[in-house]
C-alpha cells in the first residue's frame, strides 16, 4: 500500500520537513516527525527536505487492491459545462461500477449547475465538485495537487480521463506521483470477473494490433480514454446521489503563469472535432486536383484533411494530416480521396463513424474499413459530386 | 543554457514482433530510426544553443544498438550523447522509463531544459515527459510549439490547446513536450557526421545510475499487456456499380442518409 513512512528512530526533530509539507500533514510529536496520512498527499517534498534520509514513500506491492473501491472520472469542462466526453466516461463507468458493486464518483471542478446536473443524470453516485478551481487547462498546476489529495483520502479503484490534451498532460504527472499504472488513449474498458481488476485496451503499432493493457498490484487503475469512441448511455440519475464540495489545495509559488490564451483561426485545419470530413491521398494526381477536394469540401460542409505523402510533398500544411503522427479524427462521415489507407493512416481515422472510399486499386487497404466504396477515379468522381450539388444549389 | 533531449529508437514500420510471453516489443536494432518527434526536440535544442550559447545532451533509453541514434544526435549538432543501457532496463513501461529517465538525466545533469518529442510512434502514449517531470519534481508543459528564453531563469512558451494555444511563462528547469509544427530538422552536415563517429558515448547501467532495480525495466511496470489480438474488421464494404455519373450521385445519396 502506498504511504509515506518515517524511520522515528533516524530522526532528529528537525522540522524541516513540516516547512517542506504543502498539505500540512506532519507535525513534531515527542521530539520527531509524525504524518497523518489522512492529509499527505505523497507529494515527496519532505523526502527531498529531510537531512539525515529518514523518510520515504512505500509504494504499492502485493495485495494493494485491498481497500481500493469505486470508479472515478474527472469531468473535464468548458464554459460551465461537461465536455462530451466526460459523459462517455460516466457512461461507461456506470457499467465498471455495476460490474464492481462500488459507487461511481465524478471529480468536477468551477461550475455550477450546467455542470454538475448532467454530471448526476448520468449516473455519478457523487460528484467532488471544487468550485474555487477552473475545470480546465488553466488550472493545470493545481489538478495534480487535488487529485493526488482526493486519492489518497478516498481510494479509489479506478481513475479515467478523458485523452484530450489536457487529460493527456494531467494523468501520467499523477500517475508517476502516485507511482501506479497508466493506460494511454484506450477504446475499450471492462472488468475481469475474476480478478475484478480494469481491463484497458488500446490500439498498438498503429493500429495493426490491438493490446489489453492490466495493472493487477497498483492502485489506482488509471487510464485515458480517446473521446468520441464510447457511447453515451441514456439518462440514469441515482437515488441519493449528491454533489460534496471540496477546497482548493495549497499551492507552492506557481512555476507556470498563463499569460494570454488565443482561438485558433478557423481557417485552420480544424479537423478533430470536424463531423464531415473529405480527405485526399497521393490518388489525386497532380496538386491542382487539390482544388476541387475544397470546392466539394465546401458544399458538402466538410473539412479538408489528407494523408501523409500530400503534406511531404508540401501541398497542404502539417495540420491537414490526418492518422497516427497527424491528427486523430471522429467524424459522422469521412470521404476518401485517392487515400490508399496506410496503417498510420488507418489509425487516424479509426473513431470515424460511416467512411465512404473511392480509389482506382481494388486492393487499397483503405477499402477494408469503407462502409462504401467505389474502384475508380476518385478525380472523375469528384467532378461528378462537385457538378450534382452545383446543379441543386441552382 | 543547458538543454537535454529525450530520444527515443523506434521501428522504421510498423511490423513490429512481439515478445509471445510479455507481449512487449522485441528490439533488436534492426531497422531502426529516431522517433520522428524526437527530431524535432532535438533540432529545437541545436536552435536554442546556437543563439544562446550552451551545451546539448542527448540521452536515450534503450539496447546498446540505439549507439547510432546518439552519434547521429551529435552529427546533427547535440555536444554529447548519454546511453542508459541494462537488461534490467528492458520491456519497461511508462513509469518505470521516466524513473529511469530522470536518473540518467539527474546524473547527466543539471540541466536548464529539458526537451521531449510530443509522443514516440511505436507508443502512442504522449506520458513519459509529464511523468519524467513529475519523477524529476519539475513543471512541464505540453504540446508546444514555440520556446523562447527571457532571462532570469524563464522562458516563454506557445503551446497548443483544445481551443487554440495560449502563452505560458514556466520557471527554468522544465520539461517541455513538442509538436512537429515547432521546427523543420535539418541534415547533418558531412563534418557533423564525422564528429559523430568520432564521439565517445557514455553507457550507464544500473550500478552506474544507482537505481533501485525493482522499479526499472519489466519489474518495475505497474501495466502488463495481457493480451493482443488482430483488430477484426467485420465490415461488410458495399462496393458500388455504375458509370462514374451514377456512383456519384449513391455517394451523395448515402452522404445525405448519414448526416441526416
Amino acid at each position: 500500500m502506498s504511504g509515506l513512512i518515517i524511520d522515528r528512530a533516524r530522526c532528529v526533530g528537525c522540522g524541516r520537513c513540516i516547512s517542506a509539507c504543502p498539505a500540512g500533514a506532519l507535525v513534531l510529536e515527542e521530539g520527531t516527525a509524525l504524518v497523518d496520512r489522512g492529509l499527505c498527499t505523497l507529494c515527496a517534498r519532505c523526502v527531498d527536505s529531510c537531512p539525515v534520509g529518514a523518510i520515504a514513500v512505500e509504494r504499492g506491492s502485493a495485495g494493494a487492491a485491498d481497500g481500493w473501491r469505486g470508479v472515478w472520472v474527472f469531468a473535464q469542462q468548458e464554459g460551465g459545462r461537461p465536455l462530451p466526453v466526460a459523459l462517455e466516461l460516466l457512461s461507461r463507468g456506470r457499467q465498471l461500477a455495476d460490474a464492481l458493486g462500488e459507487p461511481l464518483c465524478a471529480v468536477a471542478a468551477g461550475g455550477g449547475e450546467g455542470l454538475t446536473r448532467p454530471l448526476l443524470e448520468q449516473g455519478a453516485d457523487l460528484v467532488y465538485l471544487c468550485p474555487a478551481l477552473s475545470g480546465d487547462h488553466r488550472a493545470e498546476p493545481a489538478w495534480p495537487e487535488l487529485l493526488a489529495r482526493l486519492t489518497a483520502e478516498h481510494r479509489p479503484a479506478v481513475l479515467l480521463f478523458g485523452a484530450t490534451p489536457f487529460g493527456r498532460s494531467l494523468a501520467p504527472r499523477l500517475a508517476a506521483r502516485l507511482g501506479t499504472g497508466l493506460t494511454a488513449d484506450c477504446t475499450e474498458l471492462d472488468i475481469d470477473p475474476d480478478s475484478r481488476c480494469l481491463l484497458q485496451t488500446r490500439p498498438a503499432f498503429g493500429g495493426n494490433l490491438m493490446a489489453t493493457i492490466v495493472c493487477p498490484d497498483h492502485r489506482p487503475q488509471m487510464a485515458t480514454v480517446r473521446p468520441g469512441v464510447l457511447p453515451v448511455s441514456p439518462p440514469c440519475p441515482r437515488p441519493g446521489a449528491r454533489v460534496v464540495r471540496v477546497e482548493p489545495p495549497a499551492l507552492p509559488a506557481p512555476l507556470t503563469r498563463v499569460l494570454g490564451e488565443w482561438t485558433a483561426d478557423p481557417s485552420a485545419a480544424g479537423l478533430a472535432g470536424a463531423e464531415v470530413i473529405v480527405t485526399v491521398g497521393r490518388g489525386i494526381g497532380v496538386r491542382k486536383n487539390l482544388a476541387l477536394a475544397r470546392r466539394l469540401a465546401g458544399l458538402l460542409g466538410a473539412r479538408l484533411g489528407c494523408s501523409r505523402p500530400l503534406v511531404e510533398a508540401g501541398w497542404l500544411p502539417y495540420d491537414h494530416q490526418v492518422g497516427q503522427t497527424g491528427v486523430s479524427v471522429a467524424p459522422k462521415l469521412l470521404l476518401a480521396f485517392g487515400v490508399s489507407g496506410a496503417v498510420q493512416h488507418l489509425a487516424g481515422i479509426a473513431g470515424a463513424e460511416h467512411i465512404i472510399a473511392v480509389n482506382t486499386d481494388p486492393e487499397a487497404p483503405i477499402f477494408s474499413v469503407a462502409h462504401e466504396a467505389v474502384v475508380g477515379d476518385c478525380v472523375e468522381i469528384l467532378r461528378e459530386m462537385i457538378g450534382i450539388l452545383e446543379e441543386k444549389t441552382k | 543554457m543547458r538543454i537535454a533531449v529525450c530520444l527515443k529508437q523506434v521501428p522504421s514500420t510498423n511490423e513490429v514482433r512481439l515478445d509471445p510471453e510479455t507481449h512487449t516489443i522485441l528490439r533488436d536494432g534492426r531497422q531502426s530510426v529516431v522517433n520522428p518527434f524526437d527530431a524535432h526536440a532535438l533540432e529545437e535544442a541545436v536552435r536554442l544553443k546556437e543563439s544562446l550559447g550552451g551545451h546539448v545532451t542527448a540521452i536515450s533509453m534503450g539496447i546498446p544498438a540505439a549507439e547510432t541514434l546518439l552519434r547521429d544526435a551529435v552529427a546533427r549538432g547535440a555536444d554529447e550523447g548519454v546511453l542508459l543501457t541494462d537488461r534490467a532496463f528492458a520491456g519497461a513501461d511508462t513509469l518505470a522509463t521516466s524513473y529511469t529517465l530522470a536518473a540518467g538525466l539527474r546524473k547527466a545533469g543539471p540541466f536548464d531544459l529539458i526537451l521531449c518529442g510530443k509522443m514516440a510512434v511505436d507508443g502512442d502514449t504522449a506520458q513519459i515527459g509529464p511523468e519524467l517531470a513529475q519523477q524529476l519534481g519539475l513543471p512541464h508543459l505540453t504540446e508546444v510549439c514555440e520556446i523562447t528564453p527571457v532571462g532570469e531563469g524563464r522562458a516563454r512558451v506557445r503551446r497548443l490547446t483544445q481551443r487554440g494555444g495560449q502563452e505560458v511563462e514556466v520557471t527554468l528547469p522544465a520539461v517541455l513536450t513538442l509538436v512537429r509544427e515547432i521546427n523543420t530538422p535539418r541534415m547533418p552536415t558531412l563534418a557533423g557526421v564525422r564528429r559523430g563517429e568520432a564521439a565517445s558515448i557514455v553507457r550507464w547501467g544500473l550500478a552506474e545510475l544507482g537505481v533501485d532495480e525493482s522499479r526499472c525495466g519489466l519489474k518495475g511496470s505497474p501495466t502488463q499487456v495481457v493480451r493482443t489480438f488482430v483488430p477484426v474488421r467485420a465490415r461488410e464494404t458495399a462496393f458500388l456499380s455504375g458509370d462514374a455519373r451514377s456512383q456519384a450521385e449513391q455517394l451523395l445519396k448515402i452522404a445525405g442518409e448519414v448526416l441526416a
